[in-house]
């Protein structure tokens, strides 16, 4: 392994798979609890304080990892950090309203007086809302390699609602397998409901990416890759199928599988982010800076590397005891 | 206004909003667990109810530095990218070592501190209160360190105009950062002193006069009394320090024009930067120089040293400077008396929070948010005190700024003050609701973000509410 022996090859690649692996997580992890955010309009009261319990220990420790992913780009990329920072300014600013918005109601809709509850759970919707929709909207923009077209901006509005409706699909299957009774029925509906924004946001981005640009054309349809990377999508697609069937008949007697839709929806996130990295590889900045191009001096990295050894195994470890002491249904969440 | 102005006061808007939490949040953090402590050795219930409120302020607090610091941490990128392009291999790190060290230690026990007191063990639950309290002073550490480097950088060399670290431990243990470090945790627990006491005084006038108050009332008050001295002598060396490695700073602080000796000690005056002189001087003869060089006829730098042959001034804008710097210290001064008074005279006789007059329990309310007002002042002493340099001698404000729109900053800034100022609103208002509802049973859920159960009332404080 060649690339292995010099420390300006390896040390940027391997900053580029974590930063990879902490959008990833944040996808999955914030996706959830955005996603319960958004499901907000369609809950009577009792069921918003179920479906914020079911997210209260985690959710800060979930957007801890978007701080951690652009930590990283920060650090480890910072001439990519500046470039596409400030050719998504708008939609970054409108993101951290947003996430203010959604963190800040979180804790004053419960500490606020009763008569203001109903103004924060419209903030978390809307802080949820925002959120969601910046994201999906900058994820197109990067897709389209951050150039400012008409068609690139229609193409970004459209990944932006297909995102959010994403968001709102695995946050229905968090809360089938968080919640009990009419609540986790309910989640049910909504998952059916939204599994359409993941097939067609995956879909979009897929179908996409290769017409932007010929490098990536040629990296999927060339011979033999495409019979190589032909796994991805057709696994993707029995998952969004495994899941639709599931979904039709759930819940089960004894609520057996409710972790399962949340599970798949997790993999297929993950299958999803391995076709979008595999096709902009090398390139941080698509189509215009490579990783290795913009990466920090080697010293500096190296010195990150270390502390990364050490921290994210604990990190990881921490996180999962978490989820484990808080595993089960979502029962109130009590400071007592 | 320009892309650069408006990109710094948007910066300064940011983390002035942005401290105000973590100043609360690193020693309210060790408060909780000592309250959690004296509970577990006494098992006398105030100390849980005192944890119990008081945790309510922390995860607000909490959650509200977080959104924030999300915030700062992307104006990195969107406002100023020349920053990290050129210091990043210094700064980067220590950034990086934040997030890792402590940003996740918080996140994931806070969820164990605020939620898990009935589904973990009792000492697990200290555990997660001591992880939280230790990660918000991390967070604190990797910070002032990187604040301290902007200051007074060392460790690192220029190479093609680009910052390479050279030695870590010189970086992290830089001239400034012993000083700065032990000047802003000290005022957080001042902060957090005067906040103890400002909202329990709050809800002892009231008429809620549990056990729990007048404990917390008396932690905050003896907490204050104790730090405010240390943080005057700490105060004093970081000012030495800054005259060693920043004079330019201490020239504005102290107002002084010319080097020379027998320098007053201003406590008031009106600095004109453009005849280069002050107005309305009240001061103290020789205090500066005695303050600085510990003797009358002690020189000190003024600030026509640091003037550009061509007339531009290489020291920061004056009167901000100037008159932050007496805010802090007045504000100390005020502290100082507060804290004192009020412990000699519940220590007169051992009559407790009963020897408190009502005058001085209603000056504790305003008082309460005092550690806010000397934080920020000490902190724009110092970054307004840095200018126009961004990295002391290593890179100007100017060089970093992002090339963005003027309009679209000034439209982003809008936006950000407009939330800030609503949320500052609903933070204290919320605080003080808390406050009015702690002793009935309309708060004794969980609070954070539960479901009422029948049957809570049994958790019902024994004494007549206030209403």
């Amino acid at each position: 392994m060649e690339m292995f022996s010099d420390p300006a090859q390896w040390l940027p690649f391997t900053f580029a798979g974590l930063m990879g692996l902490s959008i990833l997580i944040y996808v999955c992890l914030d996706g959830f609890d955005l996603g319960v955010g958004l499901l907000f309009p369609f809950a009577d009261d009792d069921e918003k304080d179920r479906m914020v319990a079911s997210i209260g220990p985690f959710w800060d420790a979930n957007e801890t990892w978007l701080v951690l992913a652009i930590g990283i780009l920060l650090v480890a990329f910072p001439t990519a950090h500046g470039l596409i920072l400030t050719a998504l300014y708008l939609p970054v600013a409108a993101m951290l309203v947003g996430l203010i918005l959604r963190g800040v109601a979180f804790e004053f809709r419960a500490k606020a007086g009763p008569e203001r509850k109903p103004t924060w759970n419209r903030a978390f919707f809307i802080g949820s809302l925002l959120t969601s929709l910046s994201q999906g909207y900058m994820l197109g923009m990067y897709v389209m390699g951050l150039q400012v077209t008409a068609f690139t901006l229609a193409f970004s509005v459209v990944t932006a609602v297909f995102l959010t409706v994403a968001y709102s699909f695995i946050g229905a299957t968090w809360l089938i397998l968080k919640a009990d009774g009419v609540l986790q029925m309910k989640a049910v509906d909504w998952a059916k409901g939204g599994i359409w924004g993941v097939v067609l946001g995956m879909g979009a981005v897929s179908l996409a990416t290769p017409f932007v640009s010929p490098r990536i054309f040629d990296k999927w349809f060339s011979m033999p890759e495409v019979f190589m990377l032909m796994p991805l999508p057709l696994l993707s697609g029995v998952l969004v199928l495994a899941i639709w069937l599931m979904l039709r008949k759930m819940p089960y007697p004894r609520d057996t599988w409710a972790w399962v839709p949340f599970t798949m929806t997790t993999l297929l996130f993950t299958l999803g982010f391995f076709g979008m990295a595999y096709s902009f590889y090398p390139y941080v900045v698509p189509e215009t800076l490579t990783l290795y191009e913009s990466a920090s001096a080697p010293e500096s990295l190296f010195i990150i590397f270390i502390g990364t050894c050490v921290v994210l195994p604990m990190i990881a470890g921490y996180t999962v005891l978490s989820y484990v002491i808080f595993r089960g249904k979502a029962t109130e969440l009590r400071y007592d | 206004m320009d892309t650069l102005l408006l990109s710094r006061i948007q910066f300064g808007a940011n983390i002035s909003f942005h401290i105000l939490f973590p100043t609360i949040t690193i020693a309210l953090g060790w408060v909780l667990l000592y309250f959690k402590l004296r509970f577990t050795r006494s098992g006398d219930e105030k100390w849980i109810k005192a944890y119990r409120f008081w945790v309510k302020v922390f995860a607000l607090s909490f959650a509200l530095g977080v959104v924030s610091g999300i915030t700062m941490s992307f104006q990195f990128g969107t406002n100023w990218p020349g920053f990290m392009e050129k210091v990043g291999n210094v700064a980067g790190p220590l950034l990086a070592y934040e997030v890792m060290t402590a940003f996740f230690l918080e996140a994931v026990f806070l969820g164990i501190m605020l939620f898990g007191f009935s589904k973990v063990p009792s000492w697990v639950h200290t555990l997660a209160t001591f992880l939280v309290a230790f990660g918000t002073t991390m967070s604190a550490f990797w910070i002032i360190v990187l604040s301290s480097w902007m200051h007074t950088p060392d460790g690192f060399e220029m190479r093609d105009g680009v910052a390479f670290a050279t030695d870590w431990w010189d970086i992290i243990f830089n001239p400034s950062m012993p000083y700065r470090l032990a000047h802003m945790l000290l005022a957080s627990g001042l902060t957090i002193s005067f906040l103890l006491a400002g909202i329990s005084a709050y809800r002892w006038l009231r008429n809620d006069r549990t056990e729990d108050v007048r404990a917390a009332l008396v932690t905050g008050l003896s907490l204050g009394a104790m730090l405010i001295p240390l943080q005057i002598l700490i105060g004093d060396l970081h000012g030495l320090n800054t005259l060693k490695y920043q004079p330019a700073k201490v020239a504005a602080m102290e107002g002084n024009w010319e080097t020379r000796g027998n320098v007053p000690l201003l406590l008031f005056a009106v600095p004109d930067e453009e005849a280069r002189t002050n107005h309305f001087e009240i001061g103290i003869p020789n205090g500066a120089s005695v303050i600085l060089k510990h003797k009358a006829d002690g020189v000190v730098p003024g600030l026509n040293d640091f003037v550009d042959e061509d007339g531009t001034a290489l020291h920061s804008p004056v009167a901000p400077v100037f008159y932050a710097f007496r805010i802090m210290i007045g504000t100390g001064v005020a502290m100082l008396l507060l804290s004192w008074v009020s412990v000699g005279m519940m220590m007169y006789r051992r009559r407790g929070v009963e020897a408190l007059p009502k005058v001085m329990l209603w000056a504790m309310i305003p008082m309460g948010f005092s550690g806010w007002l000397a934080t920020l002042a000490g902190w724009y002493t110092t970054e307004i005190g840095r200018q126009p340099w961004l990295v002391s001698g290593v890179m100007i404000t100017k060089e970093a700024v992002a090339d963005v729109p003027a309009p679209m900053v000034a439209g982003t800034l809008a936006v950000y003050l407009t939330i800030y100022v609503v949320l500052l609103t609903a933070y204290i208002g919320v605080i003080f609701y808390l406050a009015r509802t702690a002793g009935t049973a309309k708060n004794q859920p969980g609070g954070g973000s539960g479901v009422l159960r029948p049957g809570m009332g049994r958790k019902l404080p024994d004494h007549v509410p206030a209403e």
